[in-house]
């Protein structure tokens, strides 16, 4: 094995002359004008560029060895910022070979000034940097992809939430109202929060409101699987109860790993005047308010929905004299939280009894304002609201 | 939105002193004019701000939607102008900025009472016969440049960007975040200044204008600023003798001095 490195090798290597170290640099080395003028060059750059030496010194500006696209750049980016801080780092520029062809360079520059502080010269240093290029376009085509999908599946996340909540305001004849909604974060991920105002016969309507727990798509897809469910199961089972039941059985045979809260209210309109009917499957009560009945919680707990085959799920019945004010909510309004703070079920009984008399909808805005302010604007869960009230 | 906050507007000079805008071009921010805007301070109130977008303005007010043509960048100058109160003021718009200034002397000619054009181009792209310098794919491969040049940048760079609003002293901090901003929004701004015509404006402008032109320019060439002003109707071209197209950086005395002349 040839040893290397002999004292006398060493010593050719002390003796090298720097022009040697220029010329044999392995990167490009420029000197320009301040205004970009090439005063110098090494041979390295001669080679890799294919330029004769007296094509280029005293002759070109550096702007002109660089692609049309990098023309633009230098002048409003690198030149300023050259001028402005004496150096600059970096920058990726295409240099147009004497051939026509290209090579790609990171580019490194520093300016000398005089003792008065005016440019003297530029000192470029330019590395090739042909194969990390093309594994940065890589790089930046992948970036561009998962942007692409990103926004799809904003797209996809805002459509699908959009069919969790009914287009149009809700609307019971004689009835007020009132429905909010409101995912939580930025809009990029769907929710589980959902509710439904529909009418299943000439006297009879249906309000449901409920919780599925997780979230995104798929959380997004059982959502709309309960809220077509208890629009389906209302039909055959008049019972609050027995409608839960039901949605209790189709959800335990489509995915057991899936559970959710629902509230169901089945308002009824009679002669004397309108009957509610309220279940609750592992949803938190709503308040009620009644005219000289102050405001409380109202109904009786029942068993979470999708998780056991025989769940305990009860109907309460309600006489609706006017006045008479429902509010469902789900847990994202009594879990607001400021800090260590949770908004409450006493601040929610507060405002709700302090806003009871109002319309529906001046309810429904004023209790999400007051949990918005509460959270200083940053609600971490799904608000979901729905007020009836008989006027 | 108050356009002062929003376009970081640096005022100095005598209050009562008629008013000088500058308004930068693609690339960087107000930091352009360091070297130009203080020979004014003496006799003029001078007015500096970034574009939405650059420097230190608010980035919460860039709409792509607003900015998708050069029109919303010349209704910021309105309203900084209005907002100031400025009348007969002097606008100098370099590069970009020149057309930008030309639209917004055509929407509120009462508040500027002459132009100053660093370097105009009002069509980049090649249109035969007329010759912007360069073509539609010189273009997308300035947008590659950029792309490949934040490659690098914008996380490392986020922190800067998104950081503190206020204008650190001139500085290291300063100098790091100068010509670097949002790479969605540089490269929109690239498109619209890159890809606008506002060749058929000229002719409409009534303010006064300064041509002023460098003797060796890639981005907006000497045919190109001939052209400029043998379209607006009053008008001056003033040859500097400066190489690039940054001659407020590059020959800020010369370039000082010709729009001082002109005011």
């Amino acid at each position: 094995m040839p040893e290397n490195g002999s004292r006398e090798d060493r010593a050719a290597i002390h003796d090298e002359d720097l022009e040697l170290f220029y010329d044999r640099a392995p990167c490009g080395y420029l000197s320009t004008t301040p205004e970009g003028l090439v005063i110098n060059v090494n041979r390295t750059f001669l080679e890799w560029t294919g330029y004769p030496r007296e094509e280029l010194v005293g002759e070109r500006h550096l702007i002109d060895l660089l692609s049309p696209g990098g023309r633009l750049y230098y002048d409003t980016h690198f030149l300023p910022m050259l001028l402005m801080q004496d150096y600059v780092r970096e920058i990726a520029f295409e240099v147009v070979r004497a051939d026509g062809s290209r090579l790609p360079v990171l580019v490194n520059a520093s300016l000398d000034r005089n003792a008065a502080g005016a440019p003297t010269v530029v000192r470029i240093a330019l590395l090739d940097s042909t194969e990390r290029r093309a594994y940065e376009r890589e790089l930046l085509a992948a970036k561009q992809v998962a942007e692409e999908s990103e926004r799809r599946s904003r797209a996809l996340a805002e459509t699908l939430q959009q069919a969790l909540i009914p287009p149009l305001p809700p609307v019971i004849p004689e009835l007020d109202v009132a429905g909010v909604y409101r995912p939580a974060g930025a809009g990029d991920e769907v929710g589980g929060d959902f509710y439904d105002v529909f009418q299943v016969n000439d006297d009879e309507w249906v309000v449901a409101l409920g919780d599925v727990c997780g979230k995104g798509v798929e959380a997004a897809v059982v959502t709309s699987l309960v809220r077509h469910t208890v629009r389906a199961s209302t039909v055959p089972f008049p019972n609050a109860a027995d409608a839960l039941r039901q949605l209790n059985r189709v959800m335990l045979e489509r995915d057991p790993s899936r559970f959710c809260t629902v509230a169901l209210v089945r308002l009824r309109r009679q002669p004397t005047g309108w009957h509610a009917d309220l279940a609750l499957g592992g949803h938190p009560p709503p308040l009620l308010h009644q005219p000289g009945a102050g405001t409380h919680f109202f109904g009786e707990p029942g068993s979470l929905i999708g998780v056991m085959e025989d769940p305990q799920l009860h109907t309460t019945r309600l006489d609706a004299v006017p006045g008479t004010t429902l509010v469902l909510y789900t847990d994202g309004v009594t879990e607001g939280r400021r800090g260590l703070d949770f908004y409450g079920e006493t601040r929610l009984h507060d405002v709700v009894d302090s806003l009871a008399g109002g319309t529906a909808t001046a309810i429904a805005d004023g209790l999400l304002d007051d949990l918005l302010e509460f959270q200083q604007d940053r609600a971490r869960d799904d608000i979901a609201i729905v007020v009836i009230r008989v006027p | 939105m108050d356009p002062i906050a929003r376009n970081n507007v640096r005022v100095s000079g005598p209050p009562d002193a008629r008013s000088i805008m500058f308004a930068h071009g693609f690339g960087c921010d107000q930091q352009m004019w360091r070297y130009v805007a203080p020979a004014f301070e003496d006799e003029f109130q001078v007015v500096c701000f970034d574009h939405v977008g650059a420097g230190h303005s608010d980035l919460s007010a860039y709409d792509p939607a607003k900015y998708s043509s050069l029109d919303g960048y010349a209704d910021d100058v309105v309203e900084i102008a209005r907002a100031l109160n400025l009348h007969d003021a002097v606008l100098v718009g370099h590069s970009v900025s020149s057309m930008i200034g030309m639209l917004a002397c055509l929407r509120a000619p009462e508040l500027f009472g002459k132009l100053v054009m660093l370097g105009p181009s009002p069509r980049y792209v090649d249109d035969p016969p007329y010759v912007g310098g360069f073509s539609k794919s010189d273009i997308r491969e300035l947008l590659e440049a950029m792309d490949s040049n934040y490659l690098g940048w914008s996380s490392a760079m986020a922190p800067v960007i998104m950081g503190n609003p206020e204008r650190p002293q001139l500085g290291r901090e300063l100098t790091e975040s100068f010509c670097r901003t949002d790479p969605a929004i540089a490269r929109q701004f690239a498109e619209v200044t890159f890809l606008s015509d506002n060749r058929d404006d000229l002719a409409r402008l009534s303010t006064p204008t300064l041509v002023l032109q460098c003797s060796q320019d890639v981005i907006a060439p000497k045919a190109v600023g001939e052209y400029v002003a043998a379209a607006v109707p009053d008008s001056t071209l003033v040859m500097l003798e400066a190489v690039g197209h940054c001659p407020n950086l590059s020959a800020p005395e010369a370039t000082s001095a010709a729009i001082a002349a002109f005011v």
